[in-house]
Parts: C-alpha cells; sequence; structure tokens
C-alpha cells in the first residue's frame, strides 16, 4: 500500500505539468470568430476524511490529487487506527508546507467541528450511514462532496475454469487484503449448484497453502481492527440462519480479535451476512441453478463497488460487462484495479459519488474552467433587438449551421 | 407518483440502453421542438413577455442545435474508451465504459423554461436513463405545454413531467433517484442536496450568483459600440436581467464610467426606443413577487440616489425601466443579492485591476465577463480569479458552445453540462479490467517474505530491470 502511494506520487510528478495546461477545444460557428479552452484551476481548501482500513493509502492518496490540482488541505486520519492517524500527523509536519497541509487528528467531535466549516471540497472514504452525515453537512454551505463507500463486492465464479488460479486471486483479495476489511475486497461468491462443492474445495486447499493448517499461527493475516468489529462480525456467525451452513473455520479467539477464514454455504438471502457489507473473513458462498441468474441476483441488490467475474465464456463476459452496474468490473482477478491509474476507482449509487485516482484525482480536485475569448470584429446585428423576420430567418441558419442559409440572409435573400 | 415507480422498472428492463431508443427519443424531442415553435414561443410570451425571436435564439433554436449536436456524436459517445495499462498488470486489457445512471430528476427553473429543463433533459436521453422533469410552477403556460407536448411525442414509460408546486418538489424529493440535476436559487439548492443526501444521490446544482462585467478602458468608439451591444444584450436582452447567466454588476475605471454609461444609453435606445415600455423587444418581470423585490433593492435612498438612467417603475404593469446605477453603496442588498433583474449597477475603481481583488473577495460567480483589448488584462483575470466560466469581449454566448462545460463553482453551483459534459454527466463512467488466467506470478501471494516485497516494491515503481532479476529467481535486496 505504501508502494502503491509512491507510484501514485511518482505519476502525477510526471504528468502534472500536462494536466495543468488549458486545454483548446473548439468554438462553435455560431460565437465565430471566438476561441475557447477549459483552465483547470483548484477548488480552494479541501477536507479529506480518511478511513482506518489503509489508512496511509486512504489518507495519502487523496491527499496526493487534491495537492497536485493546488488545493489546501486539512486531513483527518481515522481516530480507529490511532497509531498511523499520530504518525501522519507527525510526518505531514515534517515533510510538508504547513500553511496549506495540515492533519487535523480526533474523532466524531472534530470530526462534527470540522464538517461544520465550510469547504470547496469534502471527501469522505468510509460507510454509507457517515457518508449521508457528511453530504447533508456538506449542503448546507453547498460544498461538493466525494463518497468513496463500499458494499456487498460479488464474486461470479462460472464452471470450466482454471478454479486455482481463481481461487488464488479471490483469496488474496479477501483474506490477503487486510483480512477482508477492505471496500474493494470480495463480499460474497456467486456460483453454479453443482459447481459449489469444488469451489469450496479449492478455497480450503489454497488458505491451507496460504496460512497453514491453523491460520491463527499465521503473520499473514491481518487481525479485526478492534472489538466493535469483532462483535459484529460475531453476530453474523452466531445468526441462527447461519450457524449450521459454515463449511470452513469459524473459529474466533476474542482476546486477540482473530477470526480464522470462514466460508458460508448457501446463506440465506435475509441474514445478517447477506445483507449487511460483511467487512471482515467470512465468505458466503451462494449457489444458483444457471450462472447467468447471478447477474439478476447482483442487478436486485445495491450497485456494490467492484463486481468480480471469473470465466474463459467471452458471451458471459460480455453479458456481465453490459448488464452489471459497479464502481468497477474485474474479470478474472480481484482487487487490481485499484492499482491501474489509468481506471478513475469509485462507487456509483450506493457504493459512492465522484471517481479519483491519475488524473482522475486531478480533475475531481479542479474546477473545470470554460473560457471563450472573442474579438470586437464579427459582430452580428442579428443577436440584437429591434427584431425583425429577417433576423429571425438568420439566428434559425446560424443555430442549425445552415452555412447556405446565413449567406442567403446576409446578402438579403430571406430562404424559405 | 406510482408513474415515477414504473419508469424504475422501464429501465431495469434496458429499453433505454440502446443507441436506437436514445437516438429515437432526440429525433422525437426535435420534433417536438420544430413541428411546436409558434406554440412554445406563445407560451414564453404569455409567462415571461418574450419577444418570438429572443425565445428563438435562447430557448429553441439552442435547443435544435444541442439535440443535433448530441445525435450527431452519440455513437462516439457511447463508445467504450480503451485505457492503458502498465506493462507489469500483463496480460490485461482495460476499457471506461459509459453506462446510464439509471432514473434522474430534473428541476427546472421559471426563467428559461424550455432551455433549462430540455436541455438537462437532452443529455439524460443521450446517455440511457429515464427521467421526470418537474418544470417550474412560476411559469405555468410553460410548464403546462411541456406537460402537454412531451407524453406527445417522448416514450411515456421513460419520461415524464410532473407539474406542480412545493408540495410535489418535497414528494418528488422523498424518492430515491440515480441523479438530481437543479437549476435554481441556493437557498432551494440546499434543501435539494439535503434530500438528496439521505439516499447518497448525486446531485448538480446550477445555481447562479452575481456575475459580473469588467470593462477596460476602450479607446475606439467602434469597439465601445460593439462592447455595449452585447452588454445590453446580455443584461436586458436576456429575459430581462433575469437569466443566471445576465451582466450583474460593471466594474470600470473611474475615469472611463462616464464614456461608458453614455454608451450603454445610447444602445438602449437603439434597442429599445425613447420608451422601452412600448418596446416588444424586452421580457417583464415574471410575478408580483419578483416585482416587487427589485422595487425594494430601489426603495434604499442610498441606492435611488445612484440612479443614474431610467429607474422609473410602474405598479399596475410590474414594469421597472432598464435602470443603470453608478456607485451604489457596496453593504446595499442591490450589491449583495443576486439582482435577476433589468437593473445594473456601474461600480467605479481606481485602477481596473482591482477588479481582481474585488471578484476574489465575493462568492465566486458562475460567469465572470471582460471586455478589453489587451489581452495581457484578459489573461491575468482568467488566471487570478475563479469562477463557472470567463468569457472576454462578449457574455452570455458562452452558453451556446457545446465544446465548453457550463457550471458553477462554489456558490454558483457544481457540476457541468452541454455537449460531451452533458452526456458525462448522465453516466456512471465504468471502468473494466480483464485479465486471463495466464502469467500467474506467486509473489502476489502469502505467505509473505522479503523477496515477494522486494517485488511488490518493483512492480509499483516499474521498475523492470529488478522484477526480471526477480521472476529469475535473483530477489535483490530492497532499496527503493
Amino acid at each position: 500500500m505504501i508502494s502503491l502511494t509512491r507510484s501514485e506520487a511518482k505519476l502525477v510528478l510526471k504528468e502534472l505539468k500536462s494536466w495543468m495546461k488549458p486545454e483548446k477545444v473548439s468554438s462553435s460557428l455560431a460565437t465565430f470568430p471566438s476561441s475557447a479552452e477549459i483552465v483547470s484551476e483548484p477548488l480552494g481548501v479541501v477536507l479529506v476524511i480518511s478511513a482506518w482500513n489503509y489508512p496511509i493509502l486512504l489518507s495519502l492518496n487523496p491527499l496526493i490529487g487534491a495537492i497536485v490540482a493546488g488545493n489546501a488541505v486539512v486531513l483527518k486520519p481515522s481516530e480507529i487506527s490511532p497509531a498511523t492517524s499520530s504518525l501522519l500527523a507527525t510526518l505531514i509536519h515534517e515533510y510538508l508546507d504547513n500553511s496549506a497541509i495540515r492533519v487535523v487528528e480526533g474523532a466524531v467531535a472534530e470530526t462534527t467541528a470540522l464538517l461544520e466549516q465550510k469547504w470547496d471540497k469534502i471527501m469522505y472514504t468510509g460507510n454509507g450511514k457517515v457518508g449521508r452525515i457528511v453530504m447533508s453537512a456538506a449542503a448546507k454551505h453547498l460544498t461538493p462532496v466525494i463518497l468513496e463507500l463500499g458494499g456487498k463486492c460479488p464474486v461470479i465464479i462460472d464452471s470450466d475454469i482454471n478454479l486455482e488460479v481463481a481461487t488464488r486471486r479471490i483469496v488474496v483479495g479477501k483474506w490477503g487484503s487486510n483480512n477482508g476489511q477492505a471496500c474493494i475486497a470480495p463480499d460474497y461468491i456467486i456460483t453454479e449448484k453443482s459447481n459449489a462443492p469444488k469451489v469450496v474445495e479449492s478455497f480450503k486447499s489454497t488458505l491451507e497453502k496460504f496460512y497453514g493448517k491453523d491460520p491463527f499461527e499465521s503473520k499473514d493475516l491481518s487481525r479485526i481492527v478492534n472489538s466493535n468489529h469483532f462483535a459484529r462480525l460475531s453476530n453474523m456467525l452466531d445468526d441462527e440462519k447461519v450457524c449450521d451452513k459454515i463449511v470452513h473455520g469459524g473459529q474466533r479467539d476474542e482476546k486477540h480479535l482473530m477470526i480464522a477464514p470462514t466460508l458460508i454455504q448457501d446463506a440465506p438471502m435475509d441474514s445478517l451476512v447477506m445483507s449487511d457489507e460483511i467487512f471482515g473473513p467470512l465468505l458466503p458462498i451462494i449457489s444458483v441453478d444457471k450462472i447467468d441468474e447471478s447477474f439478476e441476483l447482483i442487478n436486485s441488490r445495491a450497485k456494490p463497488l467492484a463486481a468480480y467475474l471469473f470465466t474463459s465464456d467471452k458471451k458471459l463476459e460480455e453479458k456481465f460487462v453490459k448488464s452489471i452496474s459497479a464502481g468497477g468490473l474485474l474479470v478474472n482477478d480481484t482487487c487490481l484495479h485499484l492499482t491501474i491509474s489509468s481506471l478513475p476507482f469509485g462507487g456509483v449509487g450506493d457504493s459512492g459519488i465522484g471517481a479519483y485516482h491519475g488524473k482522475f484525482s486531478f480533475d475531481i480536485f479542479s474546477h473545470k474552467k470554460a473560457v471563450l475569448r472573442r474579438s470586437f470584429g464579427g459582430d452580428l446585428s442579428a443577436r440584437y433587438p429591434p427584431y425583425t423576420p429577417r433576423k429571425q430567418q438568420f439566428l434559425k441558419s446560424l443555430l442549425a449551421l445552415d452555412i447556405l442559409g446565413i449567406l442567403l440572409v446576409l446578402i438579403g435573400w430571406t430562404k424559405n | 407518483m406510482e408513474e415515477v415507480e414504473k419508469l424504475r422498472d422501464t429501465f431495469r428492463r434496458g429499453t433505454t440502453r440502446s443507441a436506437k431508443w436514445r437516438k429515437g427519443q432526440l429525433t422525437s424531442l426535435l420534433k417536438l421542438l420544430t413541428q411546436n415553435e409558434i406554440e412554445i414561443c406563445k407560451a414564453l410570451q404569455q409567462d415571461l413577455g418574450k419577444h418570438h425571436i429572443e425565445a428563438y435564439r435562447d430557448e429553441v433554436g439552442l435547443l435544435v442545435k444541442s439535440i443535433k449536436h448530441a445525435l450527431k456524436n452519440l455513437n462516439q459517445w457511447m463508445a467504450p474508451v480503451k485505457a492503458g495499462v502498465p506493462l507489469v498488470a500483463f496480460p490485461t486489457s482495460a476499457a471506461l465504459v459509459p453506462e446510464p445512471l439509471g432514473n434522474v430528476l430534473i428541476f427546472s427553473s421559471w426563467n428559461y423554461p424550455f432551455g433549462l429543463s430540455l436541455e438537462p433533459l437532452v443529455g439524460a436521453l443521450a446517455a440511457g436513463n429515464t427521467a421526470v422533469v418537474k418544470p417550474s410552477e412560476t411559469s405555468p403556460a410553460s410548464s403546462s405545454l411541456l406537460a402537454k407536448l412531451i407524453p406527445m411525442y417522448l416514450d411515456n414509460k421513460a419520461i415524464i413531467v410532473v407539474e406542480g408546486g412545493v408540495v410535489v418538489c418535497e414528494q418528488l424529493l422523498q424518492r430515491k433517484w440515480d441523479l438530481i440535476f437543479f437549476t435554481g436559487n441556493p437557498k432551494i439548492g440546499r434543501l435539494v442536496m439535503t434530500a438528496a443526501a439521505k439516499h447518497l444521490t448525486p446531485v448538480v446544482l446550477e445555481l447562479g450568483g452575481k456575475s459580473p462585467a469588467v470593462v477596460d478602458t476602450l479607446s475606439s468608439y467602434r469597439d465601445r459600440k460593439v462592447a455595449s451591444a452585447r452588454m445590453v444584450s446580455a443584461k436586458w436582452g436576456s429575459c430581462n436581467g433575469q437569466a443566471c447567466a445576465a451582466v450583474d454588476y460593471v466594474l470600470i475605471d473611474e475615469k472611463f464610467a462616464s464614456t461608458w454609461i453614455v454608451t450603454l444609453k445610447s444602445t438602449l435606445k437603439t434597442f429599445y426606443g425613447d420608451d422601452p415600455k412600448q418596446s416588444n423587444a424586452i421580457s417583464r418581470i415574471v410575478n408580483k413577487h419578483h416585482y416587487l423585490r427589485l422595487k425594494s433593492l430601489l426603495a434604499d435612498p442610498r441606492v435611488s440616489n445612484s440612479v443614474v438612467h431610467g429607474g422609473g417603475v410602474d405598479d399596475d404593469n410590474m414594469y421597472i425601466e432598464p435602470t443603470i446605477l453608478l456607485d451604489p453603496p457596496l453593504d446595499s442588498e442591490i450589491m449583495t443579492e443576486e439582482i435577476f433583474g433589468p437593473l445594473l449597477p456601474i461600480i467605479t475603481l481606481k485602477r481596473i485591476e482591482e477588479s481582481i481583488e474585488f471578484i476574489n473577495s465575493r462568492p465566486k460567480p458562475l460567469c465572470l465577463y471582460v471586455f478589453t483589448s489587451r489581452s495581457a488584462l484578459a489573461d491575468k483575470i482568467v488566471v487570478e480569479t475563479s469562477s463557472g466560466s470567463v468569457t472576454v469581449n462578449d457574455a452570455t454566448v458562452q452558453y451556446a458552445v457545446d465544446s465548453l462545460p457550463f457550471g458553477g463553482v462554489g456558490q454558483s453551483g457544481f457540476g457541468r453540462y452541454h455537449g460531451k459534459f452533458s452526456f458525462d454527466t448522465f453516466s456512471h463512467t465504468k471502468p473494466i479490467l480483464c485479465r486471463g488466467f495466464m502469467f500467474e506470478v506467486y509473489s502476489r501471494y502469502p505467505p509473505w517474505n522479503g523477496s515477494k516485497l522486494n517485488f511488490i516494491k518493483s512492480v509499483y515503481a516499474f521498475n523492470y530491470w529488478k522484477l526480471v532479476l526477480h521472476l529469475l529467481g535473483f530477489g535483490s535486496s530492497a532499496t527503493t
């Protein structure tokens, strides 16, 4: 994650000059003679509220965007990752221009106080509940917002694929991404009934390869961030609708805030684990009769931040791209789209508003100012009163880009 | 309101996604405008006293132009755009696919009841959305004409007009939308955004503000004539100043002010005759509420003393003369509130460069106009101030340029539209990344060790030399 931030910083250093250049655009015949351009200008002072799960990445990536677009920034790291929060406060103070970039540490009270201020943009990464509070607060000052939220990111696994590679890529995207505590981590699997046992077996063997027989011994799994989240996840496991559906894992160690990688087969749709975003090491596997049904299943729910498909079938892939609406789609892998700076990263519907990364960060932290330049020549009296039918005919031709019509009116003939 | 629910079903069925449907609707909308031009202009005459030519120039004609532009470019807009992928991700392909957002709500405004309803609708349809249009009840003839015509020409299962006032707006705002596009004032804008926040709905707010015109000393008589014609047209010729892009006030060098006032007066006379009240080329004030609001701006004696032209009011006809004021106090309402009417304050400065500080000390305007023959002054203003747009040596015409985004910043709103920008605003740009099952790099996976860390560092640094070494089994120690 640190490298990912560094890679973003290097990219913007390289591209900054070309991004900042005004973009010449063609102007229309209706305003001839004129020249038009779009100038990117900083919005002003922006507030970045970051999340606890990737406290460095989700603080510094937005910060890079805000700085590269020329804004002053206040960064509010999450108090739920206190060590990182205080490290950011120290380091940013040491390395960056304190008159323009500040870190404000704190919890709800501090965030509320920050949200009462007037900002030129607010970027929030976190959950929908707080997202609503942020947007309502922003409305008071007519401040535009970027909301990077989450949602239940589905993974469709088709039959007849290289299941070993697929599960490996899902496991690393799920348990290998902060133990499932990532906004783009796979939330649940959809596969055909006949394929489900194979999928479960494949997960079991990959999990063992990665984390050993006893995952609590592995140093490669992040722990659950705090006891609140541990309790929330425990609730999902204790839900009577799923407790008999656990086919792998399920062990908990409250003292060390560890939950083993857990597979839940055919959890009912109204169970907690299938109605809320999981954000942890539990993975429900839902089976459908035919793989096409998975599209309907996904579309009947809130739009996710990411949707994944594993298939070798080009037709299925096309259908997936066409019919699934999500912040981003990734075929035959998980999470990697986050690392590609030529792709906008952001949600749609319940998974958020606005997208960033690379040039998209520059754009979203800039105002695109339209600039139209004219000279005093080429003035058309047809625009001005007193209005006559001839003037109307001329305007019609002009707006319809009917050059013949324009010429006819100019030489005194009216075209019918 | 059950109709609104039906739109969602239409969208779910996917009808609106095809290029054919989108083009069909845009073509019908074009027909709606061309076949009903007279009736539309009549409604505008009734609601606002807009002259037929002004109505055509600012509403029907502009819409026809926008629809043709959308029809011509739609295939290109809809096409997925390939995105570059770094070599380290090989073999991978990436693309950006625009997709419709879903069901959108368009709140229009009374001053350009057709333009501000249908220009956003063009974007919504081009992008493949279903839409509800809520015209303003303040222009009732236009609102009911839209409600009559749209069902005759457009797909009723996908586009509906909902008429009504505050109660209807509140009902609409309680629902979940995929985008709300609002044109109006900041007060209502806040309410719209607060309601949208409950459903995490993105909003576009097209607001207004006090759009200034900086007038540099123009030494050529001809330049003055042209500049003055353009300014008068952008003030009194644009719905009689009741336009979000109209010139709100003028900033000018004190030594040039009197010359400029003489020029404006002469243009007013050419355009509207000796008694502008008799002219049919000037729109009227929309209603009593706005008439009284504008009259009260003049009631302040400090303000009425600053009138240098016009100033006459007629309660019976809700008429206010084209009025020019010289240096009304900066703390008077006419200089703190958006005017939205036929009053034009002229504020004098010692040096025209002071206009930059003047503008920057106030909320960001929707439009900024500069009249100058010195391109250095224009450049300086472009760079040192912030506004939705800057137009040099003309006013309001930027609205007609499809290649320029139209929208505000700060207090003048956010989000942009027109041309391709409308399409983008009403679309979600969905990134797609496709990979194969070949070429597995095991360093991506746990159990973690030092060599895998070096690998990941090299990937993000695009350090291909180190990557090759790593793949060959030489894990060099991490230094970057």
